[in-house]
């Protein structure tokens, strides 16, 4: 557990971003993970007075604020209807429901897990990453900087119409995953996102058209995993990593297929 | 830090250090059902509720509570009675360690709106956070069954 000398509810992003400044200190979100550390701060940053624990919709966006917490993820009216189940099955392995109420959208971006659903999830879809500081940058862009001292302010979906699947291996229910998946078919094309490799999630180049041939489909599942680097660790071997890719990418185009025949 | 925390229903103000964790101070405020099961946030041992949620007080700031309803299982006594008779009918304890946290967390999940529809999947996914190492879980889900089907029965 950490220690930390001074408490601060940040009555401005200004403020909170000041304060963000100083190296020892740190902006609390859930505190789930910050609480697995032994760091000491000299001020804990909380963004709880700033309205940023609400999902907005407006004309072109699904907005979603840095301190949801990932049990509204899944249990979010809106995003059901424009994602379906997937953000639901993308967090419900996560530790439990108390910790999934505690645990936030921002903690869980900002933190850059390499096992993170959370980062699989978003990195499939059509979004950017508000920052206070920097504005508004890609998704994609966003996972792969080091952390810095910016404060992350939400997440704009774009109401980009698209079937997504999302799936994950693990080892026993709660545990972290061995490897994710999310994959996102939109007019434009496919967007397939693979985590857990174990470091962070990273999309899949493709060229696959909306439509695919079978003969299409089966060249691209074949090397679906080629364009991507998976390691060993402890949860599983670089080899079955490299196999639950292809499985789930094969899974995941017959059923986006599927449901929109 | 100066906090006021409505506890039990009863309204407490107290100067409390910015990194004390939620389950130390409601431990010294003599809530004593709440106990640390592990480090890590996975066991639910230390489930409370927060403004209505189930929560984990082992990784909650006691500075976090302020304005806020804490109820512990000391503030459930009826409800946890009532429950914990299905538990025992159903032989669903060994040791009992699990129980306070566990029984918090299917006090907070009776209150979900479509409670009354769930599978024995959903049950189980809503309690995933509580461990007991003792049993197989299948005589709590019984008892939850029972539980649920009693206090329907009781709403017609
Ligand atoms: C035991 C355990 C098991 C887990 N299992 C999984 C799993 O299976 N899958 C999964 O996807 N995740 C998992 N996680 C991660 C979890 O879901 C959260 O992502 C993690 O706890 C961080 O979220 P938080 O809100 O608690 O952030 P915190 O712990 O509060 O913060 C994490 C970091 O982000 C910074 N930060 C927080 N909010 C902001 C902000 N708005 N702007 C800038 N910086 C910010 C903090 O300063 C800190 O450095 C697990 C975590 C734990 C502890
Ligand atoms: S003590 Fe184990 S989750 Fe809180
Ligand atoms: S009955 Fe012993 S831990 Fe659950």
């Amino acid at each position: 557990m950490f220690t930390a000398g001074n408490y601060v509810v940040a009555k401005s992003l200004e403020e909170a971003y000041q304060l963000n400044q100083k190296k020892t200190a740190g902006i609390l979100g859930g505190m789930l993970w910050m609480r697995t550390g032994k760091r000491r701060y000299s001020t804990l940053i909380d963004l709880s007075a700033l309205g940023l624990d609400g999902i907005k919709e407006t004309e072109n966006e699904l907005v979603i604020g840095a301190m949801v917490p990932l049990r509204e993820l899944e249990t979010n009216e809106t995003l059901r209807t424009y994602y379906g189940d997937a953000f639901l099955e993308a967090v419900r392995h996560i530790v439990g429901t108390q910790f999934r109420h505690m645990a936030t959208v921002g903690g869980s971006l900002f933190g850059r897990y390499g096992f993170s659903d959370v980062a699989t999830i978003f990195l499939a879809l059509d979004c950017t990453v508000e920052l206070y500081h920097a504005g508004e940058v890609p998704i994609e862009t966003f996972l792969a900087q080091k952390p810095d001292r910016d404060v992350l302010v939400a997440v704009h979906l774009k109401k980009t119409p698209c079937k997504v699947c999302y799936q994950s291996q693990r080892i026993t229910e709660t545990d972290f995953p061995v490897l994710t998946c999310a994959v996102s078919r939109q007019e434009s094309g496919w967007v397939f996102a693979i985590g857990a490799r174990p470091s962070i999630a990273k999309r899949i180049e493709n060229t696959l058209p909306y439509a695919p041939t079978a003969e299409e489909i089966a060249a691209f599942v074949a090397h679906a995993d080629e364009t991507l680097s998976f390691d060993s660790n402890m949860r599983g071997s670089e080899e079955y990593r490299r196999h639950l890719t292809r499985v789930f990418v094969r899974r995941a185009i017959g059923q986006l297929m599927e449901e929109t025949r | 830090m100066t906090i006021t925390v409505t506890l039990n229903g009863k309204r407490i103000t107290d100067d409390v250090a910015p990194d004390l964790l939620l389950y130390d101070w409601l431990r010294q405020k003599g809530c004593l059902s709440v106990k640390c099961g592990c480090e890590t946030t996975n066991c639910g041992l230390c489930t409370v509720h927060v403004d209505g949620k189930p929560t984990l007080s082992c990784a909650m700031l006691a500075v976090r509570a302020d304005k806020k309803t804490v109820t512990t299982l000391e503030g459930l006594q009826e409800e946890a009675i009532e429950f914990g008779g299905f538990m025992a009918d159903e032989g669903a304890e060994q040791c009992g360690f699990c129980n306070p946290g566990f029984i918090m967390n299917v006090l907070a999940m009776k209150e979900e709106p479509d409670v009354y529809t769930w599978t024995d999947r959903q049950i189980k996914e809503y309690l995933e956070g509580n461990l007991c190492r003792c049993t197989g879980y299948a005589g709590h889900l019984r008892a939850i069954r029972r539980y649920l089907a009693a206090r329907q029965e009781g709403m017609k």
